[in-house]
């Protein structure tokens, strides 16, 4: 019996499959498709401080094997998330959920992540730092070595759980803004967000999406989201969620031989609400046929 | 929901397609909903509105217009489609109306369809718009008619029917409640110029169509609603444009 357990920072995973924030919502719309415990975790849609709509429609954009969007960071506010959504989301799933946090100044993460405190369902604190569609802060923070610790180590001062940072992809060098995070406190290191870009309708000539660019995400962006994780796990000793267009069980196992200990799943869940579980079905095979009986073992087995 | 096969394929104009697919259709509850489809090659599913079920038949009406519904008109009877149903709200039919409206314009007239049919059954045979360009573009006028509506077609250019646009032939017509669907100018026209409550179906692009991704909300006077999950039908009373 091949093991799938992985282990974020004392968090023990029944597999490494978390749907990424943003493409799960707060999981409930999934229940109708399979039974969402099967998950090693899942991570709720961004949240801030305040009730956000976003940017205006529209917000999707298809391109090859992807697709872009701009949505904004909607979502209720972080109050309404821990009095509402947080209590329904124990009704149909019953293991630790990540809770992904964004803001636009040190003091609203700082806001966040206290009223995240002592709830029992929440066992990791993802923070964003790399969302590409908010103008008024978001991505600055992780595209600087120095903003990307600032916020880590407030986060970390604030929080009573394991903190995840998740990085911008949009930057130079990613590893030093990781290994920055990681002498902030960082727990994990989450990685990628998704990559700038842009596409025009030509018979109207104008940018497809209304906030003219918007974050590439899916298959197309992979490689680079494969190069990148091989590149933190060089700089840092914490474990990393490699996330990025993964679209198989085999796209997970070259993940995790990149340095990954768990994935997360994005817009593939968009494309195909059953993707997780076809997955979490197919690892066990995709293992067995290779050979391993554990999948910790290769946990960064790429790097020689 | 799964894997639908294609029955038969039929085209209406020189771009409107109906296709008939068969599979399970007790996933679809209330006409106006939609079905997302998954076309090899591309990562996004089209959203296609229901245009009539019967017994184990789900009947689309799509018109070719980009690279999705291009390679949909190309498809041949026995191929299989994965297609998510139950998706979005549909009309509410409950709605107290005696003398029902339906006002359809170009790619908006499928969903109407099926719901006359529901209204029907209900004992209240609706008066049916049908807005088009011009005398190409027209069709399901006769589909209409055969369910015993009174039809009025309207094309802009007047090569057919009456001459102008949909809302055009309003004044004409003794109605008490107005379901809608259509491109959004027509929308807003009938918005300001029907004298009664309705419904107004919506089009926005779709990330995933069962409400995960936030990419199509709207702003309504009941708060945020996302087109694909609260929608894509808006009563008049809370629509903001």
């Amino acid at each position: 019996m091949v093991s799938l357990k992985v282990n974020l920072s004392g968090l023990e995973l029944s597999n490494p499959i978390i749907p990424a924030s943003g493409c799960f919502g707060y999981g409930k719309e999934y229940i109708n498709y399979y039974d969402i415990n099967i998950l090693g975790s899942f991570s709720i849609k961004g949240t801030t401080k305040d009730l956000r709509f976003g940017n205006a429609t529209p917000r999707i954009a298809e391109s090859n094997c992807g697709m872009l969007n701009s949505v904004g960071l909607q979502n209720p506010g972080i109050d309404h998330v821990v009095e509402y959504e947080m209590k329904e989301i124990l009704s149909y799933y019953s293991k630790p959920i990540i809770a992904n946090i964004s803001g636009f100044s040190i003091e609203e993460y700082e806001y966040c992540v206290k009223r995240l405190k002592g709830i029992n369902n929440v066992g990791i604190i993802e923070v964003n730092i790399s969302c590409p569609n908010v103008h008024d802060g978001g991505m600055s923070f992780g595209t600087s070595a120095d903003m990307a610790a600032k916020v880590t180590k407030a986060v970390v001062k604030a929080a009573d759980k394991p903190v995840y940072i998740k990085l911008s992809p949009n930057v130079t060098d990613i590893a030093s803004i990781a290994k920055a995070c990681e002498d902030a406190g960082a727990s994990g290191i989450c990685a990628i967000n998704t990559l700038l870009g842009m596409r025009i309708d030509i018979k109207k000539r104008k940018p497809v999406l209304a906030n003219i660019t918007g974050g590439l995400s899916g298959p197309a962006i992979f490689p680079i989201a494969l190069r990148m994780v091989y590149q933190i796990y060089e700089a840092v000793n914490i474990p990393i969620i490699g996330i990025g267009g993964i679209s198989s069980a085999k796209d997970v196992l070259e993940m995790m031989m990149a340095g990954a200990t768990a994935v997360q799943i994005g817009s593939m869940n968009l494309t195909d609400p059953y993707i997780c579980k076809t997955i979490i079905d197919k690892l066990p095979d995709e293992l067995d046929k290779l050979g391993i009986e554990d999948i910790n073992e290769i946990i960064g087995g790429a790097h020689k | 929901m799964g894997i639908y096969a294609i029955t038969s394929m039929k085209q209406l104009t020189y771009d409107i397609y109906e296709m008939k697919l068969s599979g399970d259709t007790t996933w679809i509850k209330a006409p106006g909903q939609f079905v997302n489809i998954k076309i090899d090659g591309l990562f996004l599913r089209r959203p296609l509105s229901v245009c009539d079920i019967s017994e184990n038949n789900i009947t689309l009406i799509f018109k070719a217009v980009g690279k999705g519904t291009e390679i949909l008109s190309s498809m041949k009877p026995l191929q299989q489609l994965d297609v998510l149903c139950d998706l979005g709200n549909g009309y509410d039919t409950d709605v107290v109306t005696e003398k029902p409206l339906l006002i359809g314009g170009g790619c908006g007239v499928p969903p109407l369809y099926y719901l006359a049919k529901i209204l029907i059954k209900k004992g209240f045979t609706p008066n049916v718009i049908l807005g088009f360009n011009k005398k190409d573009d027209v069709f399901y006028e006769e589909e209409f008619k055969a369910l015993g509506c009174k039809v009025y077609v309207c094309c802009l250019d007047g090569s057919y029917g009456h001459k102008g646009y949909a809302t055009d032939v309003l004044s004409e017509i003794d109605y008490d409640y107005v379901f809608t669907c259509g491109p959004e100018p027509m929308l807003k026209a009938v918005y300001n110029n029907c004298e009664t409550s309705g419904q107004f179906s919506f089009e926005e692009r779709m990330g995933c169509g069962f409400g995960a991704c936030m990419g199509c909300t709207c702003k309504t006077r009941y708060g945020y609603k996302r087109i694909c999950k609260e929608g894509p039908v808006l009563f008049k009373e809370e629509i903001i444009w």
